[in-house]
Parts: structure tokens; sequence; C-alpha cells
């Protein structure tokens, strides 16, 4: 390959191009991306970042190193627009047109936005360093908050804004937060932790209307109920960026579908990080992940797949790790967790802040979730990937 | 080769120990040991993996 073009230029198109040179690809190599910044670091956004702590200059993902020695052609500020998977071109919303013999997809997802509340100021999104240093200037004033969506951004910032002092309120769809990613059991500690730190949370219940005349003044939800509020910031969750593959060949479903391998439907194509969609064999389903480690793996095995094609490759098949850091707990969970899942509390406690509990379905290991306790993490998710088998896990671990 | 760790970054998040478990230890009191300061070039790859993959960015390999 003599020329290959990475589109995305966050965490998971910068470690694509990383892997890449360090691969000992010596070709052309093009970085597009949409931001007209250098690749910085998206975690801290709803945390350090917001709660004032962290100036822009902690956030670069490259630690001063700039891209200079990667020797690459950077387009940042430019969008792609389209794919000609016959022509083998990306164009691009300046009118260039990049040919390409390899391409790494990478153009992650976008903050989805509620039609609701337009036009009116005080309504904020996190994603992108302008959403967050907005917001962070818009807490300075001691804005009443209401929170839309429980996740982990929503639940991030609702700890951010209490860090602050401010008074928050936070709207979940859901019986529970984060239940489609830890369980019933998991969840309902979560949300006794926020509701301990003074978070007005609201669960099972959605939002019909954010009303105001010109700026926010409360959030109405579907029973009735209106909420006073002078700031809404909305974390409902994310649409991976594929409009601009329409029509190219690349199969899309909630995302680019790709194989085993991070391959897509067209040849020397293939994907990673938010965007990507692929069947993980670790857990016989397909998924897409939307975490910062999972970004960085994916990129480097999309690259291994792109330089040694698929027989020189393995499958793709990782325990998907994330965090979040949330008051004085470290949440962290590698793994899967689904609906009917065992689960067992095998050290601590919720109330001590501080466990290790395991998820186990059809005789197998397929999660691990710790507060406060890292050194467990990694071992587990280790064996996880390795097929550990709960009999074995629960009994070693009550000896 | 030498490694250095920024404490004030590192969070535990303990990818470190997975990529390269003969250097990086995270031990019962919740903090990252190095085990060996200056590796042997043998480990280098299991390095830069460490380095690339740590969340908060704290690892450097100088040298």
């Amino acid at each position: 390959m003599r020329r290959i073009v990475v589109v995305g230029a966050s965490l998971a198109g910068l470690r694509a191009v990383e892997a890449l040179r360090r691969e000992g690809y010596e070709g052309a190599l093009t970085l597009v991306g949409e931001e007209p910044r250098a690749p910085y670091d998206r975690p801290p956004l709803s945390k350090q970042v917001l709660r004032g702590e962290w100036g822009e200059d902690r956030l670069d993902l490259r630690r001063g190193a700039g891209l200079e020695e990667l020797e690459l052609d950077a387009r940042l500020g430019v969008l792609a627009t389209g794919l000609d998977g016959r022509a083998r071109e990306v164009q691009l919303a300046d009118g260039s047109r990049l040919p390409y013999d390899g391409l790494l997809i990478a153009t992650g997802a976008r903050a989805r936005r509620l039609p609701l509340g337009e036009g009116l100021s005080g309504v904020h999104l996190v994603r992108t360093l302008e959403d967050a240093t907005a917001l962070r200037d818009a807490l300075v004033a001691g804005p009443r908050v209401c929170v839309i969506g429980a996740g982990f951004i929503g639940l991030e910032v609702a700890a951010s804004c209490r860090a602050l002092g401010l008074s928050v309120t936070a709207i979940e769809g859901l019986p529970l937060p984060l239940v489609n990613k830890l369980g019933v059991p998991m969840a309902a500690a979560v949300a006794d932790l926020h509701r301990a730190e003074g978070v007005d949370l609201r669960c099972g219940v959605t939002v019909a209307a954010i009303e105001g005349d010109g700026r926010v003044e409360r959030v109405r939800l579907s029973d009735g109920t209106a909420i006073d509020a002078d700031l809404v910031v909305m974390g409902v969750g994310v649409a991976p960026n594929v409009e601009w593959l329409r029509g190219s060949g690349i199969e899309l479903d909630d995302g680019v579908l790709c194989d085993a391998r991070c391959a897509t439907a067209l040849p020397d194509v293939v994907a990673a990080g938010d965007v990507a969609r692929w069947p993980n064999a670790l857990f016989d389903e397909t998924m897409r992940v939307e975490h910062w480690t999972h970004a960085v793996e994916q990129a480097n095995a999309a690259v291994q797949r792109l330089l040694r094609g698929a027989e020189a490759t393995e499958p793709f098949a990782p325990a998907p790790y994330f965090w979040s850091d949330q008051y004085d707990v470290k949440i962290q969970f590698a793994g899967r967790a689904r609906e009917g899942d065992e689960l067992q509390v095998i050290e601590g406690s919720v109330e001590a802040r501080k466990l290790v509990a395991l998820y186990g379905r059809e005789g197998r290991v397929t999660g691990v979730l710790t507060w406060n306790r890292p050194p467990k993490l990694i071992a587990y998710r280790r064996q996880i990937a390795q097929g550990l088998s709960w009999a074995d896990a629960v009994s070693s671990a009550s000896s | 080769m030498k490694i250095v760790v920024d404490f004030d970054l590192c969070q535990s998040h303990g990818l470190c120990t997975q990529a390269a478990p003969e250097v990086f230890e995270i031990r019962d009191d919740g903090f990252l040991y190095i085990l060996k300061e200056e590796p042997g070039e043998d480990l280098r790859g299991k390095l830069e993996t460490a380095v690339r993959e740590c969340p908060t960015g704290a690892i450097k390999v100088e040298g």
C-alpha cells in the first residue's frame, strides 16, 4: 500500500496513524478530522474541565509530541462528505478528493440532541471541547441544573455539578441509571450513590418539554411535573457519524458494519472506534462500543487487518473496558452485562463504596465490576477473555 | 530504557499491568508500583503498548 487515508482525528484515528507508522508503513498517510484542533482527550471534559481544574493544554493526546513526526498530511477542520468505494476515493467538504489504497474509518459519533427547547439559551451538550468550556463557563453563575439522561455523561456531569455546589436534578427514562450496562442491583447502587450525594434523580420518566422565555426556565416531564431549572444538559447518547458513507457500498447498521477483524464490505476499508459495529466472538454478539480503551484497541486491530490481511490477523474479541469517576468512586467494568446474568459481589460492599462483583452467564464469567478496587479489575478482564468459568471464579473468591 | 510514571496523573486503571505485567503491578492499596525501573530492551514493545493504552497518559519510556 502506498496511500492510506484515516478519516476521523479523535482517539481511534490518532492511535491508528500512530500504529501505522509503528508497524513500519512508510507510504503517504492522510488524517482527516472535522474539528479544527489537534486530537484531544474527551474523558476529562465531563470532569476536570467542567470543574474548572484543567485547561485545554492538559488534553493533548500526543502529550506535546505533535503530529509532525508521524509525517502525515493532516486535514483538520475539514468534514469528509463522501466515499466512492469503486474509485477508491474520499471526498471532502472543501472539494478535495483523496485517493487511497487503504482506508480506515474512525469518524466516531456525535451527541444526540432532543428536539426540545430549540431556540432557548441554556441548553447544553457535552461532546466537544467547545461544548465543555461553554458549559463550564455557564456553571459559574450558579444555575439550577437539570441533566436529561443519566448515562455516563449525564451522571458525570451531575457529579461535577454537585462538586461545584450546584443544585442538580437528573432525569432518566429507564427505571434505573446505567441499567443496560450494569444490571438492576448495581444500577440501583449507582442511583443510591447519586441520591446520597444530593442529586434529585428521577427515573422511569421522560421529558415532554423544555420551557422558558428566551432561556431555560423549567423542564416539563411526561407525568406533568415541572422542574425549575436555569440550565439543561442533554446526555442522551450518541449517533454514529455515518451519513457520509451512504451509497458507498459500506454496510450501515447503527454504525459501520464490520466483520470479526474490523474489515468493512469494501476491500481495504476497515473501521474502528465508536463508529464500528462488529461481531465480538467472546460474547457471541455484534456490538458497537463507545469507550476510550476500546478505541485504542480496535484502532490497533484494524491497522493489523489493513496492513497484513485477514489470513494473518486474529479476530478482534476483547472484553470491553470502561471506567467512570463519580464523586469519590472509581467505577470500572470489563466485559458485558446483560439482563438475566448471574451477579455476585465477591468482595466489599456498596455501603463501603468499595466492591468487586462478577457477572456470569451459561457457566462463564462475562463481566467484572469494581468500585475503588483497581487491582482486581484487570486481572479479571484478562481471565474473562480466556473464558474463566463461573464456578471456578466464585469458589476461588470465597476461599 | 527508563520507565517514568507521573503519579499525579496515574489513576490506577491498571491497563499497564495487562500490557507489561513484568514491569507494572497494582497492589492491594490501589496504587501502581514499578517493578523494574530500567527494564531490558526485550520489553520495549510491551512498554510502548502500556504507554499507548494508559487512559491518563501517565507513563513515559525514556531512552
